[in-house]
């Protein structure tokens, strides 16, 4: 027997209704531009966190009434049914194409399009790249999460060396695989691109980071700037055979050795993936130096 | 007996959620712990305890829309038992 003090049986508090004390509403379930909050995907999915980021910013920035989405094919294409803002239905991979028509007919309107990895790099990365080369005045969001989720958890483009999927299972290997494309990297220094950044969902710091990035997006499509990307990495439990609370310290530390999140192009700054990975490690290496 | 100052609560959607877990790391006082029982669908849930800031960071990161956050006018003081008896860590 430990003679540790043993913990005492804590409370646990009601939490089926709003506290009868005075006291002010923070957040709300959903966010006012998702019509209910049911879906079906699975548990521990990273994608709705992304899209309510997304519904908030467009919330907030008043352009509710005066946005038009483009959608590919993803497990976040359920959502088509929720989401209470102007929606069109793209072919795989199409979306950044359509969203040009779109802006272009109406150039008053924000346009974005809402992508995963399957969809954007490897279905159609010519679309992107051609749109962002012409400085299409829309905003692309891919959420990454490194396999195609929808259709059973196969490898993309974006699949990061080492990473188990339904047809690398001994995970992705460069010799028979190849190498992981990073999109991001591709976009930021093309003429016709304003803003490109890489946020992640893995835990609430991150997503309010991500949140940022997505306003500055909408901004620079806003203020006429240019072709606007945001990458969000996602967690796929169910497609990574992980665990769903395990879910994002792995996309964290796999996906995000690769896809290091950050901007990479705000204006006339340009960074690299590598220059955000090799700052990434002078930072942790600089807080383990014992302080003299 | 001592007290928990509690800043916030929540109001967690028991029925909708899938389980993950999510939420549980998540929370910077660490005052959510899954159920021992299982909602309909058959999945364990979070539980409050006191404490709770009213930071939002489980909201933030549930897939499933299952927190609502509140920030009390007034701190909320729950009594928690002898949790002021329990001395350090170990010498
Ligand atoms: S397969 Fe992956 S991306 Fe699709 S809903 Fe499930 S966890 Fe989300
Ligand atoms: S609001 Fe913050 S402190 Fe309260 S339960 Fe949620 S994460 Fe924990
Ligand atoms: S994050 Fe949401 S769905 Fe997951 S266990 Fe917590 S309350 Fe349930």
């Amino acid at each position: 027997m430990s003679d540790r003090p043993v913990l005492p049986e804590l409370p646990t508090l009601p939490t089926d209704a709003p506290p009868s004390e005075p006291a002010r509403q923070l957040g709300h379930f959903r966010p006012r531009l998702l019509l209910h909050e049911d879906h079906d995907l699975c548990p521990g999915c990273g994608e709705p966190l992304a899209i309510r980021t997304l519904l908030e910013v467009i919330d907030e920035m008043g352009e509710a009434e005066n946005t038009i989405g483009v959608v590919g094919i993803g497990c976040y294409t359920a959502f088509t049914s929720t989401m209470d803002v102007d929606l069109v239905q793209a072919l795989h991979g199409r979306a950044p194409s359509v969203a040009t028509g779109a802006k272009r007919m109406r150039p008053e309107t924000i346009v974005f399009t809402l992508q995963g990895d399957g969809d954007m790099v490897n279905e159609g990365l010519q679309e992107v790249l051609h749109t962002a080369a012409r400085g299409e005045s829309v905003t692309c969001v891919m959420l990454n999460n490194g396999v195609f989720g929808e259709t059973g958890g196969h490898m993309t483009a974006t699949t990061v060396l080492g990473q188990r999927t339904k047809n690398s299972l001994e995970g992705r290997d460069a010799g028979y695989h190849g190498y992981p494309i990073l999109i991001a990297d591709l976009l930021a220094p093309l003429g016709g691109t304003a803003y490109a950044a890489r946020g992640s969902v893995h835990d609430a710091p991150a997503v309010g980071r991500t949140k940022n990035m997505l306003r500055r997006a909408l901004e620079t499509q806003r203020r006429g700037d240019g072709f606007s990307f945001v990458e969000i990495l996602t967690m796929c439990p169910t497609g990574w055979f992980v665990p769903t609370a395990e879910g994002p310290g792995y996309l964290n530390s796999v996906l995000g050795a690769v896809h290091a999140t950050g901007e990479l192009r705000n204006a006339e700054r340009l960074v690299t993936t590598a220059e955000l990975l090799q700052a990434a490690k002078d930072d942790a290496g600089r807080r383990e130096e014992p302080l003299s | 007996m001592s007290t928990v100052e509690a800043r916030g609560t929540i109001t967690i959607a028991v029925e909708r959620c899938k389980g993950c877990e999510l939420c549980i790391p998540a929370c910077p006082p660490r005052v959510l712990r899954m159920s021992a029982d299982h909602n309909e669908t058959g999945y364990a849930y979070p539980e409050l305890l006191p404490g709770c800031t009213g930071c939002g960071a489980c909201l933030l990161v549930c897939p499933d829309f299952c927190f609502e956050v509140y920030q009390y006018e007034t701190p909320i003081l729950h009594e928690v038992g002898a949790i002021g008896d329990l001395g350090g860590p170990e010498s």
